[in-house]
């Protein structure tokens, strides 16, 4: 059964939600990578509200058509490079749901628990179908300083299908994985 | 050189690899999807490849948000312009990216300034390779900085590991590595592997191993046989598409070997993602296309 999640992603919302459930995802979310992840991680100011928001590991392919933004491909960025970043940022901008690719760590995993935030995982590489769910380029910022792949761009999306791999309530089906493919590993390695 | 018709047929096949996932990758996803559950997380996610694949073909989109690292292989004839060519493919690379067929994925790596073009130092990559042929063979591989970021070289013996210097060795940091890359490579992948060599040159043939077709074995049946069994071990971890436990880890392992020192035993190991972006061209001495490759 997939559930409908619509922006704002309030507490409430994002609660109900259970490691293995799938979404489809609807609204506005926010891409931000690696400069981006450092910079709110530093204490630097987001040029957007983040509170109740998304946050999406992702650099789109975004061109200008007809004076207007047009996103070729926007598939996710391996989010566990933004892992030294994440609990900060989860805690200092109430950033409510994490949209990425591989998943992410304990600290991720326990501030998901503590401040209420989910780890939703889309699937890596396929840049057209995730860019057919963006409805509507709402505006970039720091695209001069950072570049295409890091801005961050404002989209609204409706149908972006993902699975909760972290929830809110301490599970994380990236730690299961990880746990059962070590044993599996060490009894392919006898 | 003809100028315009060089850069027109790079362009080209910049714009097919960008768009238009090989026919072996997408039949070996296709047969991943058949041993997953139905409704499961790991057939929807192969599912997904297959469908995005087909769709990138049909509008025209690149496959993946991240063009990658483009490395180009080129074999050509004795006393061929290299130069010339390396400048048409430069113009091509450029027009790709003006046209959305690659990203702006190319950064200054003190600056952290991008590049507009993906034309910089480094960036396209070539390697040559002169021989006693008449056409120039073009091939172009993708590589995106996600699973670029799982490669890996170990140095054997390895305590850790219980790795010595032999094949069991090498199987048993091949094994590491698929844990090590989880799902972040974006699986299932498939490995180009390159047991000897010095660090530089290990890690560059473990990437040519990309040339291969999926279907295509090792010709030294030990290492024929090492390849499949790497792919049914990493099967056995579990860990799927995307790292979301599964039946298939790997869609295909490529193992090649090279001389050593005495003093050295490198395996060195690339990933390449499920987005595995490979074209070639045979083209003609005016630069026209006699053939596409793959």
């Amino acid at each position: 059964m997939r559930r409908n999640l619509e922006y704002p992603f309030t507490m409430t919302k994002v609660r109900k939600l259970k490691a293995g459930q799938t979404v489809s995802l609807a609204g506005r979310i926010f891409t931000g990578r690696d400069r981006l992840h450092k910079l709110l991680s530093d204490g630097g100011k987001s040029p957007v509200d983040l509170a109740n928001g998304a946050l999406y590991h992702s650099g789109p392919v975004v061109i200008r058509r007809d004076g207007a933004w047009l996103v070729r491909a926007a598939g996710p960025t391996t989010s566990m490079r933004q892992e030294r970043y994440m609990a900060s940022v989860i805690e200092q901008h109430h950033v409510r749901v994490i949209i990425g690719k591989g998943g992410m760590g304990e600290g991720t995993r326990l501030a998901c628990a503590k401040f209420g935030c989910v780890y939703l995982q889309v699937v890596g590489g396929a840049g057209v179908v995730l860019a057919d769910t963006v409805k509507q380029v709402a505006g970039v910022h720091f695209l001069r300083e950072f570049g295409e792949a890091e801005a961050m761009w404002e989209l609204v999306v409706k149908g972006l299908k993902a699975v909760v791999t972290i929830d809110a309530h301490g599970r994380s089906l990236h730690k299961k994985v990880k746990i059962s493919s070590r044993r599996a590993l060490t009894r392919v390695l006898r | 050189m003809s100028r315009s018709r060089w850069e027109k047929n790079i362009f080209e096949l910049i714009r097919r690899a960008s768009t238009d996932l090989p026919m072996d990758v997408q039949a070996a996803i296709r047969r991943a999807l058949t041993k997953e559950k139905k409704g499961s997380s790991a057939w929807w996610a192969l599912e997904t490849m297959l469908k995005n694949a087909d769709q990138a073909r049909k509008t025209d989109a690149p496959i993946c948000q991240d063009t990658g690292a483009l490395l180009f292989y080129c074999g050509v004839p004795v006393e061929f312009d290299t130069n010339a060519l390396v400048a048409e493919t430069r113009a091509a690379v450029s027009k790709a990216t003006r046209l959305g067929y690659l990203r702006q994925n190319t950064i200054d790596s003190v600056s952290g300034a991008s590049y507009a073009t993906n034309v910089a130092p480094a960036s396209p990559v070539f390697h040559f390779q002169q021989g006693a042929r008449k056409t120039v063979d073009v091939r172009l591989v993708m590589k995106g900085g996600g699973c670029e970021n799982m490669g890996c070289q170990y140095s054997l013996p390895n305590e850790d590991l219980g790795a010595d210097r032999d094949l069991e060795g090498v199987r048993r940091c091949v094994l590491d590595a698929v844990w090590q890359a989880q799902g972040n490579g974006c699986s299932p992948g498939v490995l180009g592997i390159c047991i000897g060599g010095d660090r530089a040159t290990g890690y560059a043939h473990s990437k040519e191993q990309f040339l291969r077709k999926l279907s295509e074995r090792s010709p030294v049946k030990i290492l024929a046989k090492l390849e499949h069994r790497i792919v049914q071990d990493a099967a056995k971890l579990g860990i799927g598409p995307m790292g979301l436990g599964g039946r298939t880890s790997l869609l295909g392992v490529k193992i090649d070997a090279l001389s050593r020192l005495p003093a050295s035993f490198f395996v060195s190991i690339s990933y390449m993602c499920w987005a595995f972006r490979r074209r070639g061209a045979l083209l003609g001495p005016e630069g026209g296309v006699n053939r596409w490759l793959y």
